[in-house]
């Protein structure tokens, strides 16, 4: 993973030489390709402490040595990571649409079906969002809100200016850099996220969601984010949006770190749709992230809800530490694959601490020629007293060219624990689309409803305003899966 | 003359190469109940299958009139629509869908065919609990998923709750009989009758007689490999239980056509 002489070479020559390569402005976007130069050349960008520099070439240099791993259960052509930029700078997004009636009429059409309030469709397209609209928008009144209880909620950038003993105190306290070779390649290339800390004893007063939904700038490539809860401290935090989001871009390699100290709880939903290929299974994005919660704190509680409708492929396993003695960790999950998607999802629970539970439900849906995997860890160590696990997955298969697969791992090295699992695998039968037809319901409506009825209990923990939206996210996904 | 509601005429069809009809005719009057009674085998359920439109039939020939429309042209939702229903011998389990939810959904897509304002949850809770009354049903039915964990007794009554609720134009019930205690039988023949009025009918398909002394037909046909064999008044299902169908179908052939 060396720099090529030939693009040093080339670039020498086009511009001012500082770090090996060039750039003659302040806009301009790194070469593909990665080495060290370039992760010094981000970090400078970033403006950015030298121990974050040492850091990430930490990170750089030990993912020198890995390869990357071939275990899951997806299949893809392998990805060059020198063909990747791991820079791009923010002005280039100017390209966009001018207004609506320059975006694509189906891209609309989605946005109708699924509700996405019409303030927000601007945004979501792309299009240059008028500034003086952006001052008087929510967001002024909830950063306000948010500043009187003394929470932060910035970007990760920001976060790293404004408030680096934080950041330097927890960043890879959950993920290291060494954890697994996305992670590593994250944690050297990162560009930005998002940064949430709630103070002790502070009760957050809304959805960051909704904030985070007027005001994210264009969601990264490597994106990495960091929530700390202070003891007795509470969040609900939700990532991404119902609306299919395009993006050239096809490896997204993301980390997400939470901490909950003594009686804290972070509440942590995600709604992902991205880009899931054509009816071919041609392009799509691949979603491989490493999410992790530390249960730190006695009574502290993690929860981790996720509706995953979209991108080619899937790989993620949102796990919890429970470190705290009677730390809770929760895991809620619907992963939908039509098409030609492919999903190995699943959880890691470890249990440390005494008293500690965890809860698992898993809910896969397999339509068209999807392949869902679910693959969970539950591991209860030698001092981890009286731990309670319980696990469910349920697989449901539409139509007949489609695949689910289990893959639970229990490893349980304490005799007072107790372990639950159940599984269960079902075919949405024509016996049941019949009957709902001789009712007057049609085949769509009938899936739809079947569907809806299996996820209820994942659904029903996401934040209310979500859960509708994931209902029709699912529908018109659905959409020509049968018949 | 009256139209009929439903007019079948020469129906052939078969399954993959095998022949099940071989020849049906029927015409059913508004105001009418008849029963269909035969062998097993005979092509009972099928015909029901058919009429309700379900997949996997070959129609090779004749045709069904319902209301004066081509009926075979219509999607199962259609037909539903136009008021036919079935209620099913062995109802099938949705776990996961409220019975409720389920059962307005299907109420409103009538409504809203008909241009009739669709009832909202409200309204329709109040609308179908003097139902389930009538049929004997716990309340709590009502927030269970549709026909998960009822008894075999519950499932039927389920049935023709539905039944009650969508009133259709056009009933069929695929041996709603079987499995029902006498206790249950009486409920859901009463349930049957009370639904009867001058401008609907009713397709009664059972095996034994004894459906027929709580559900009084106007007319009785005996089906026989795929064919009507023989009709007439209740009588028949009478003369039928004491004959049998071995015997009543050699008298039939011994008869010139």
């Amino acid at each position: 993973m060396s720099t090529s002489t030939d693009t040093i070479e080339e670039l020498v020559k086009k511009t001012e030489y500082k770090y090996g390569f060039y750039t003659d402005i302040e806009t301009e976007s790194a070469p593909p390709g990665l080495n060290e130069d370039i992760i010094r050349f981000i970090s400078h960008k970033k403006n950015e402490p030298e121990w974050l520099l040492e850091w990430r070439l930490k990170a750089y240099r030990h993912w020198t040595t890995l390869q990357a791993p071939t275990w899951q259960k997806a299949h893809y052509p392998k990805i060059d990571y020198q063909d990747i930029t791991y820079f791009v700078a923010p002005k280039n997004l100017a390209g966009g649409p001018k207004s609506m009636d320059e975006v694509d009429p189906k891209i609309l059409e989605t946005f109708e079906k699924l509700g996405i309030p019409l303030h927000e469709r601007m945004r979501l397209a792309g299009v240059a969002v008028d500034a003086v609209l952006d001052s008087v928008s929510v967001g002024t009144t909830f950063k306000k809100q948010l500043g009187e209880k003394g929470v932060i909620f910035c970007s990760f950038s920001e976060a790293v200016q404004e408030h680096p003993d934080l950041v330097r105190k927890y960043l890879g306290s959950v993920v290291p850099y060494t954890d697994n070779f996305y992670a590593t390649l994250n944690s050297a290339v990162f560009t930005d996220g998002s940064f949430c800390y709630i103070p002790k004893g502070v009760r957050c007063p809304m959805e960051l969601s909704t904030y985070f939904r007027i005001n994210a700038a264009k969601s990264g490539q490597f994106e990495r984010t960091l929530i700390v809860a202070d003891e007795g401290s509470h969040v609900s935090y939700l990532e991404g949006c119902t609306a299919p989001m395009r993006d050239e871009k096809q490896l997204h390699a993301a980390v997400v770190e939470l901490i909950a100290l003594d009686n804290a709880e972070i509440k942590y939903s995600t709604v992902q749709n991205w880009y899931p290929g054509d009816e071919n299974g041609k392009g799509g994005i691949y979603n491989f992230v490493t999410k992790r919660g530390h249960c730190k704190g006695r009574d502290s509680k993690i929860s981790w809800t996720q509706v995953e409708t979209g991108s080619a492929i899937t790989w993620k396993y949102p796990g919890v530490i429970l470190q705290g003695d009677n730390s809770v960790g929760e895991f809620y999950s619907v992963a939908l694959t039509n098409n030609y998607q492919q999903a190995d999802t699943g959880t890691k629970m470890i249990h440390i601490g005494k008293n500690t539970r965890s809860t698992i439900v898993s809910k896969g849906i397999s339509a068209g020629h999807g392949q869902n995997s679910y693959r969970g860890l539950v591991k209860i160590l030698k001092g981890a007293t009286h731990a309670r696990n319980y696990s469910q997955c349920d697989s449901l298969l539409i139509g007949d060219r489609c695949g689910a697969h289990t893959f639970p791992y229990i490893e349980v090295k304490n005799s007072t624990a107790r372990v639950e699992h159940e599984a269960s695998t079902t075919k949405v039968g024509e016996d049941q689309i019949f009957y709902c037809n001789q009712r007057a319901i049609s085949t769509q409506d009938a899936v739809n409803m079947i569907v809806n009825g299996y996820c209820k209990d994942v659904f029903q923990q996401l934040p209310m305003e979500f859960a509708l939206e994931a209902q029709k996210l699912l529908s018109v996904s659905l959409e020509g899966s049968v018949g | 003359m009256k139209q009929p509601i439903l007019a079948i005429r020469n129906l052939s069809a078969s399954v993959g190469s095998r022949k099940i009809l071989k020849g049906i005719d029927l015409t059913i009057y508004p105001g009418e109940m008849h029963a269909i009674m035969g062998p097993n085998g005979s092509g009972k359920s099928t015909l029901a299958a058919i009429l309700a439109g379900r997949d996997g039939y070959n129609i090779t020939g004749g045709e069904v009139i319902y209301c004066g429309k081509d009926l075979l042209a219509l999607a199962p939702e259609e037909r539903a629509c136009e008021g036919v229903f079935l209620a099913f011998q062995y109802p099938v389990e949705i776990p996961g869908v409220n019975s409720t939810y389920f059962l307005k959904a299907a109420y409103n897509e009538i409504r809203k065919h008909r241009g009739l304002p669709e009832l909202d949850a409200m309204e329709f809770l109040a609308f179908v609990k003097e139902k389930v009354k009538l049929l004997h049903l716990p309340e709590d039915l009502l927030k269970r998923p549709v026909n998960y964990g009822f008894s075999g007794g519950e499932k039927k009554r389920n049935e023709i709750f539905q039944m009650a609720v969508l009133e259709p134009k056009f009933a069929i019930l695929d041996e709603t009989d079987s499995g029902l205690d006498i206790d249950a039988l009486k409920i859901v023949s009463h349930g049957v009758n009370t639904l009867k009025r001058p401008d609907n009918a009713q397709l009664v398909i059972t095996h034994y007689q004894r459906l027929l002394n709580f559900i009084v037909p106007d007319f009785v046909h005996v089906i026989y490999d795929g064919r009507v064999v023989k009709s007439g008044g209740k009588e028949l299902a009478l003369e039928l239980e004491e004959t049998g169908y071995d015997e009543m179908l050699n008298r039939a052939a011994a008869v010139p056509a």
